[in-house]
């Protein structure tokens, strides 16, 4: 078993908002427990509104408010001893970034400045995190790195409109990268990308875990795309990870109703047989339902699914699931 | 109303607000004046405040109180009728390029320019001139409208122009919409805001060129207004024969005024702003 | 049987940059297609391939440089009113559903003003009766939906929505750009298969533009593919997308991920780096990235060709399949 990097522990992050004196909260994560090794790339697949992006917030240490961590821990392990970033000061938090980890979030071809060209980002980036190096220094260490990457060298004169949304894209995760960092956490890096755009960029974030042998944590509701470069998989639905498994498992067996759905929904090709998506609509995280947050819509919902939350069980091939269905067929197996 | 009790909340809303209602209680109380404000010698002269002359009297014998009634009430009618003729113009001009673009868009904007270029002060103070008697407070609210609306304009358009990309505005086509009520309906919304500050901030602008003006003597000197109490009692040396409570209540109320103002267009366009909106919507 | 709506050879060429250097990008160039009666046909390809582009077009909202749109035997050839001339046979729906609809006005309002605008009830309890069953035909109901701003509904409710105003009016063709791109993976399939019921429901036909090839050989009857411009191939969905001719296609293809680990992509993918250059080639488009490029595709445009009732713009069958001899009908189908 390779390396601990980040542990969560019951973590509850929710949004508290204040509109005119109306109070909403709204449950983003609600208890959630992860384990994200080394040298794997750890995918967490779900519905938009799920509380993805927040998750991935809280394990940045991004937690600004409106956003409040409730309750619950997030550690890294930096050179094996747990570190509880939820109590590190502004500064230590950010000698982490980039050197240990990255984070690219949603949309972010568009961090650029328009009006620069992106060698003086490059430049400035590299600057400010790498102390020591001359200019041409640094052009040189960006130059080299993009190589590396396959990415071609004349795009540094170029302003960011004109090159394509998959180039920008792909810059954005090499700049990530660039300093080697033992994670890299990536939210929907391939969404609004064309299909073959989005293979060159997932082509890329296989490369550069190959390479560095580091963590990619990457949140995409494409369930083709974490087939395609996850090593385990989490489903999120409502603030919680519902199931968690290796990729294989994940889409031969999956058991949870919800997973089920998601799985069995996907079209394939020379099959035009009928596909339904789970009917009703996800939960507002403001208004959570009662017991197990999937229960309004689960075909095979049980008495107990309204009312209590259910426990998280453990199957063969460390599969996890948080299904009272299970509970029962653990108990009918057993007795 | 549910609008006012949310804007209440904001505490800048709440102190402008009464200070506006102050301000208009009054103008209002202008009605009651015993005296007629154009004359003068109706009562001693540079009297102190007392009970029977509230705010003192002026070197030309007139009650201050009440003189300073019928100042704040043609101030406020003189920006009133300025601001809102030149809202009207602003959008009707701006919404018409913004939507149509084309050559009558180009044209508009190019009339808009030409104001926006003229040196306005030269022009105000070359009509003033030519019109001192003629200048009552209406004809001075529609020539100072006349040169606020070319900015504002250029402002609604460029906001037209980017609404008219939005996708929205195609579901409306499709939904047959005519572009009259294409532009009242789906884009005044979002003009709004832009209308409200703009509006509030016109008004002072030109109850700030009015005093300029009169400063410089170009209006009828007779008619009280802020402006023309401020000029009166600097041309008769108030501040150095220490004549404070003439010289101090125009500024005082000026102030009042503007600060109000600001105030008020800053907080409604806050809560106006479709941003903000959005989050409201559906609580 | 005659087409519902044609599209005749449509060119639309943008002029970019300023006086000093212009750019002439070709984003539609002399595409000719038909989409019968009660059919689902996929435009699909890329972004900046011009399919949004053909989809205004023939909507009214952007004019074409030359090329025509013919429907139901009315020409449209550069009509220089902007009005929209057929929206009471055609309708559409676009990607964003926020964006659909103004997020400062209630949904209903929209459609209300249909109905209004086309005169298709008397009074306003016939209105609603109208709107609900449209409602019901998308699996909502007029209660859960009068009086509501768009940012109280989902994104893949608010798709629904839109559809359900697009067929207030009884269309007969429906133009979806995008429609499922925003919408979360796993919803993608209700509104999908909500085209399909149109289709075999109500005879409605569907131009479903999109990128996502799976959804598209999933729904769709008919489909040509888009590149820089041009039809590269077109025709049945099993034939182009389970054996692609097109080296395009071919490439489109082995890029949708498949559902399945065991199937990971093997080979490197090589990407272009601006857009702008690809657009200005002289000869076939996808010279600069065809893993078969001849000599010849880099100097002379491809002509269209006809190999098993499938149209392809490649010089490979035009070496190898019908000679240019003999005459082959530059691109119309056999229409049955």
């Amino acid at each position: 078993m390779n390396r601990l990097m980040i542990r969560t522990e019951q973590l509850k992050a929710f949004y508290v908002l204040d509109v005119h004196g109306d109070q909403t909260v709204v449950k983003a994560v609600n208890d959630v427990n992860l384990e994200i090794r080394e040298n794997e790339v750890y995918g967490i697949a779900g519905e938009s509104g799920c509380g993805k992006t927040t998750l991935l917030k809280a394990l940045y240490g991004a937690v600004d408010p409106p956003l409040r961590l409730v309750g619950g821990k997030v550690y890294y392990f930096v050179d094996d001893q747990p570190l509880d970033i939820t109590t590190l000061s502004a500064e230590e938090k950010r000698r982490l970034r980039w050197e240990y980890v990255s984070y690219v979030p949603q949309g972010s071809m568009s961090v650029f400045n328009p009006v620069i060209k992106l060698k003086e980002t490059y430049r400035d980036f590299i600057a400010s995190h790498v102390s020591g190096k001359t200019r041409e220094e640094a052009f040189e260490i960006a130059k080299g790195h993009l190589k590396d990457l396959g990415l071609p060298v004349k795009i540094l004169d170029a302003y960011p409109h004109q090159l394509s949304g998959g180039m920008r894209q792909r810059i954005t995760i090499a700049l990530a990268a660039l300093l080697k960092p033992r994670m890299i956490i990536c939210d929907e890096p391939t969404t609004a990308l064309d299909v073959v755009v989005q293979r060159g960029v997932v082509q890329m974030l296989r490369d550069i875990q190959a390479n560095l042998k580091n963590s990619i944590i990457l949140v995409t509701h494409d369930m083709g795309v974490q087939a395609n470069v996850a090593d385990r998989i989490a489903i999120m639905y409502a603030g919680k990870i519902v199931e968690e498994a290796t990729t294989e498992t994940i889409f031969g067996n999956p058991v949870h109703p919800y997973t089920r759905y998601l799985i069995h929904s996907l079209p394939r090709f020379g099959d035009k047989t009928t596909r339904e998506s789970a009917p009703g609509n996800p939960p507002s995280l403001s208004d959570l339902p009662s017991g197990c947050p999937f229960h309004p819509r689960c075909p095979f919902v049980l008495e107990i699914c309204k009312q209590q939350m259910p426990g998280t069980y453990k199957l063969d091939h460390n599969q996890k699931v948080a299904c009272w269905l299970v509970e029962e067929r653990q108990d009918a197996s057993s007795s | 109303m549910k609008v006012l009790k949310d804007l209440i909340k904001d505490y800048r809303f709440a102190i402008s607000f009464c200070i506006l209602g102050f301000l208009l209680i009054l103008a209002i109380l202008s009605i009651f004046s015993p005296y007629d404000p154009t004359l003068w010698g109706d009562v001693p002269r540079d009297l102190e405040p007392s009970w029977t002359y509230l705010l003192g009297t002026n070197s030309k014998g007139q009650d201050i109180f009440w003189q300073a009634t019928f100042a704040v009430r043609n101030s406020l009618i003189i920006a009133v009728v300025a601001a809102s003729v030149s809202r009207v113009i602003a959008v009707l001009v701006g919404m018409v390029a913004g939507y149509k673009g084309g050559r009558t868009g180009t044209i508009l904007m190019f009339v808009s320019d030409v104001f926006l270029v003229i040196p306005l002060f030269l022009i105000i103070v070359m009509l003033a001139m030519l019109v001192r008697e003629k200048m009552n407070l209406v004809n001075l609210g529609l020539l100072l409208a006349v040169f606020g609306w070319a900015w504002d304009a250029r402002v609604i358009r460029s906001q037209v122009l980017s609404l008219r990309e939005r996708e929205f505005t195609q579901t409306a086509v499709l939904s047959g919409t005519g572009t009259v009520r294409l532009v009242l309906n789906e884009y005044m919304p979002f003009t709004m805001p832009l209308i409200f500050s703009t509006l509030i901030n016109n008004m002072a602008w030109v109850i700030g060129l009015e005093i300029t003006l009169a400063f410089l003597g170009l209006v009828n000197m007779d008619i009280p207004t802020l402006g023309t109490m401020l000029q009166w009692a600097i041309s008769y040396q108030a501040v150095l024969l220490g004549y404070w409570w003439w010289i101090l209540t125009p500024i005082i109320l000026s102030i009042l005024l503007f600060v109000a103002l600001y105030w008020l267009s800053v907080s409604i366009s806050e809560y106006l702003d479709p941003r903000t909106r959005i989050q409201r919507v559906g609580v | 049987m005659q087409a519902l709506l044609e599209v005749d050879h449509l060119t639309k060429i943008f002029t970019l940059g300023s006086m000093v250097s212009r750019v002439r990008i070709t984003a539609v160039d002399n595409v000719s297609f038909h989409i019968k009666p009660a059919e689902i046909f996929a435009l699909a390809g890329e972004s900046g391939c011009g399919k949004s582009t053909t989809a205004r077009i023939i909507l009214g909202f952007e004019q074409p440089t030359s090329g025509a749109i013919v429907h139901k035997g009315k020409r449209d050839a550069q009509s220089k009113n902007k009005q929209v001339w057929f929206t009471e046979g055609i309708q559409a729906i676009f990607q964003d559903p926020f964006g659909t609809f103004n997020p400062l006005r209630t949904v209903d309002r929209y459609f209300f003003e249909t109905i209004h605008s086309y005169k298709l009830a008397k009074n306003k309890a016939e209105a609603i009766e109208r709107i609900d069953q449209k409602l019901k035909a998308v699996g909502l109901s007029y209660e859960e939906f009068a009086g509501r701003y768009p940012s109280e509904f989902s994104g893949g409710q608010l798709q629904r929505i839109s559809i359900a105003r697009a067929l207030l009016t009884d269309p007969i063709l429906m133009i979806a750009d995008e429609p499922v791109s925003m919408v979360d993976a796993s919803l993608r399939m209700s509104i999908v298969n909500l085209f399909k019921k149109l289709k075999d429901d109500f005879g409605v036909s569907v131009l479903y533009i999109t990128h996502d090839l799976a959804t598209a050989y999933y729904v769709s009857d008919r489909i040509a593919i888009m590149f820089r411009g041009n039809i590269v191939e077109e025709g049945s969905v099993e034939q182009v997308l389970m054996a692609p001719k097109h080296p395009y296609t071919k490439l489109l293809r082995e890029s949708i991920p498949e559902i399945d680990p065991n199937l990971r992509w093997s080979q490197a993918v090589t990407l272009s780096d601006t857009e702008q250059e690809e657009y200005l080639r002289t000869g076939c488009k996808f010279a600069g990235r065809c893993p078969q490029v001849m000599n010849i595709c880099k100097n002379v445009v491809p002509e269209d060709v006809y190999i098993d009732g499938v149209l392809v713009k490649c010089h490979l069958w035009t070496e190898s399949g019908i000679t240019p001899s003999i005459p082959v009908p530059m691109r119309k189908e056999p229409v049955d």
